[in-house]
């Protein structure tokens, strides 16, 4: 399928700087959310810039171009995968003492690995965000109104 | 102890794995969503052990953090009454649900949604951390928005949107009031509060945070100036959802709130309890009035229940041991008594698709078992004697007397007998009287819808023996104590973290 006809969603330029800083805005995303225990940022501020370069896509190319990448079912197994993972993290620490007991090692402040379980609740809570927000957008999108008579 | 944070954690891990696996089988919802309730409400009779078992109220360390730092969850006596309330009669509706919510697409949403609902329910009431509470609450009520709209029919919608909007106005209210609150007291862990503010004294900010609580609380609890969402929210959902809203969720959220803040964090005072009793007078009578104009057998309960959390608001505004005594046997009575009678709602609305009392009669031939279960709930609620309806309005009415405040007993019996008016006017119309021809090929309800209809009809025939004083000292009075002695809450933290 040819993603760059001219008939489906914005203009040539808009496509072109897409195609170049989509994937930029997706990785500052994942840095926002991987540096959240050590810079401003977390799960929630990278989830929601993640979310933002999917919506990037949908705006540029049309909707079934980002339908095509990111069906819907797909969108809200991710969603509950993402809740589920950081359920997970909740309840090894329940098992390990406290419910949210941080058991692994705090490692050296400061660096990437440091902080225990925090960084790994980051990216289960960035999961579960961008992948809500997106699926909020694109019901919005999807949904039709049918006027009563 | 341990069990402590099961109760909001089951909930929400059920409602990610029911969304996440429940699209493929209704079988599986079905049996994974009971397994849930029964085992929250098999945990909530637990902890009424644990509770017995020890001397002082626990603290449970979230994280391992200690209470003023971290978050904390609490179980006292009163927390551990709510439990038991909420998660029974969850398990009941979740069970009726099997049957009742086949003629909708999608019963996985729905699960998903009550579970959430649920586990905001109970974390509002183990949490010990007002932000926590607030957190927990919004969980609770976005579920319940979603799923007042659940039959996504234009009048459901519109009642969720006027539902979701009080609603979100009401939790504003709540935040300022607990940002008012933490910039006064400098911490949000509710023991830590009560103790900076019986040290520093109340002063204006507090005396206006105090107010935006009640009135935060008063509209989630649908108290009678704020009560205007709830008759056309309530009979909109489906009727689990009326039930379970109805029955626990205005308790949970609204007045078990108003007990917690104003009993042990800020203190009761005569000021205080004297608005509660104005308001639950104003509730009793107001919603008792309004009640007896309906002719939409949903709509009828609904402003039912605007009539009866006015009884629970003025034992609570008496302030005695006798008074809080009634309003939480009351609250117990209520939950049990109303989300039966929803549920007998719906079971008519199953076999005859109409929710106009005008147009059914004589279905008790038809419906022998939802006919004499909505019938025992009519007489618990209207206060027939041997019924547990009875005992709680007695207490209240009786606390009014010893309290000395004879004009609000004279209202609390009006109240009751009005109630007795529009229930019989409800009887007579739905199931006594003629049977109109097109209905003669109406059938029972389905078995599970059955089961959950006459399991509440016995707890309503059973509660009433709670106010024995064998049974009293076990469920009744550690609730009754933690309110009676309502500043001992700021002593927690010091004697219950283990």
């Amino acid at each position: 399928m040819n993603y760059n006809s001219p008939h489906k969603g914005m203009t040539l330029i808009v496509k072109t700087i897409t195609r170049i800083t989509v994937g930029l805005i997706l990785l500052y995303g994942i840095y926002i959310t991987l540096h959240g225990h050590v810079s401003p940022g977390g799960g929630f501020a990278g989830g929601v810039i993640i979310a933002l370069s999917f919506i990037h896509l949908m705006l540029a190319f049309g909707k079934e171009e980002a339908l095509r990448r990111l069906p819907k079912p797909l969108v809200s197994l991710f969603e509950s995968l993402g809740a589920i993972l950081f359920f997970t993290i909740a309840i090894l620490g329940f098992v390990g003492g406290y419910f949210f007991l941080d058991w692994l090692n705090k490692g050296e402040p400061f660096k990437l690995f440091s902080a225990g379980s925090i960084l790994l609740s980051n990216i289960a809570i960035a999961i579960k965000v961008s992948f809500g927000l997106f699926g909020i957008f694109l019901v919005l999108v999807l949904l039709k109104f049918t006027p009563k008579k | 102890m341990h069990i402590l944070p099961l109760f909001p954690a089951l909930g929400l891990g059920g409602a990610f794995l029911v969304s996440l696996l429940g699209r493929r089988s209704k079988k599986f919802c079905d049996i994974f969503t009971n397994v849930i309730t029964c085992a929250l409400f098999g945990l909530s009779l637990y902890s009424l052990c644990i509770l017995k078992s020890q001397t002082s109220p626990l603290v449970y360390k979230v994280g391992g953090w200690i209470p003023p730092i971290g978050i904390s969850l609490v179980l006292d006596g009163l927390s551990s009454f709510m439990l038991i309330i909420v998660n029974f009669v969850a398990f009941m509706i979740t069970l009726y649900s099997v049957n009742y919510m086949e003629k909708f697409t999608a019963k996985f949403k729905f699960y998903t949604l009550f579970l959430l609902m649920l586990a905001g329910m109970n974390g509002v009431i183990v949490t010990g951390d007002i932000f926590n509470l607030f957190v927990f609450l919004e969980i609770a009520s976005v579920a319940s928005y979603a799923l007042v709209a659940y039959g996504v029919e234009a009048e459901e919608l519109e009642a969720s949107f006027k539902y979701l909007i009080m609603s979100s106005v009401a939790s504003l209210f709540i935040l300022l009031g607990i940002a008012f609150l933490y910039s006064y007291a400098s911490t949000l862990n509710m023991a830590d509060i009560a103790v900076v503010l019986s040290e520093k004294g109340l002063n204006n900010a507090m005396l206006f945070a105090s107010i935006l609580f009640i009135v935060g609380f008063s509209l989630k609890a649908a108290i009678v100036p704020f009560h205007a969402w709830l008759p056309d929210a309530h009979p909109s959902a489906p009727a689990p959802i009326s039930a379970c809203l109805s029955g626990i969720f205005i308790k949970a959220l609204g007045v078990y709130t108003l007990c917690r803040l104003f009993y042990n964090v800020f203190g009761a005072n005569p000021a205080l309890l004297n608005l509660f009793m104005g308001l639950g007078a104003v509730s009793i009578v107001v919603g008792a009035l309004l009640a007896l104009g309906q002719v939409d057998f949903k709509r009828l309960l609904a402003y039912s229940s605007i009539n009866q959390i006015g009884y629970i608001i003025l034992g609570l505004g008496l302030g005695t041991p006798l008074g809080i005594l009634g309003a939480l046997f009351h609250l117990f009575n209520h939950s049990v008594f109303k989300s039966l009678l929803f549920l007998n709602s719906g079971a008519v609305e199953y076999t005859v698709g109409t929710r106009n009392i005008r147009d059914m009669g004589g279905l008790r031939e038809k419906m022998p078992v939802t006919s004499s279960t909505s019938l025992i709930a009519s007489m618990s609620i209207s206060g027939i004697p041997p019924f547990n309806g009875f005992f709680s309005k007695l207490i209240i009415i009786l606390a009014c007397i010893h309290a000395g405040h004879v004009v609000y007993s004279f209202w609390a019996i009006l109240g009751s007998i009005l109630t007795l008016a529009y229930f019989m006017k409800l009887q007579k119309n739905v199931f006594f009287g003629n049977l109109p021809e097109r209905y003669n090929n109406v059938r029972e309800v389905p078995f599970f819808m059955k089961t959950a209809m006459v399991m509440l009809a016995i707890a309503c025939i059973v509660g009433g023996f709670m106010v024995l004083p064998k049974v009293k000292k076990y469920i009744l009075s550690p609730a009754q104590n933690v309110l009676t002695h309502g500043l001992d809450y700021k002593n927690i933290n010091e004697i219950g973290v283990k």
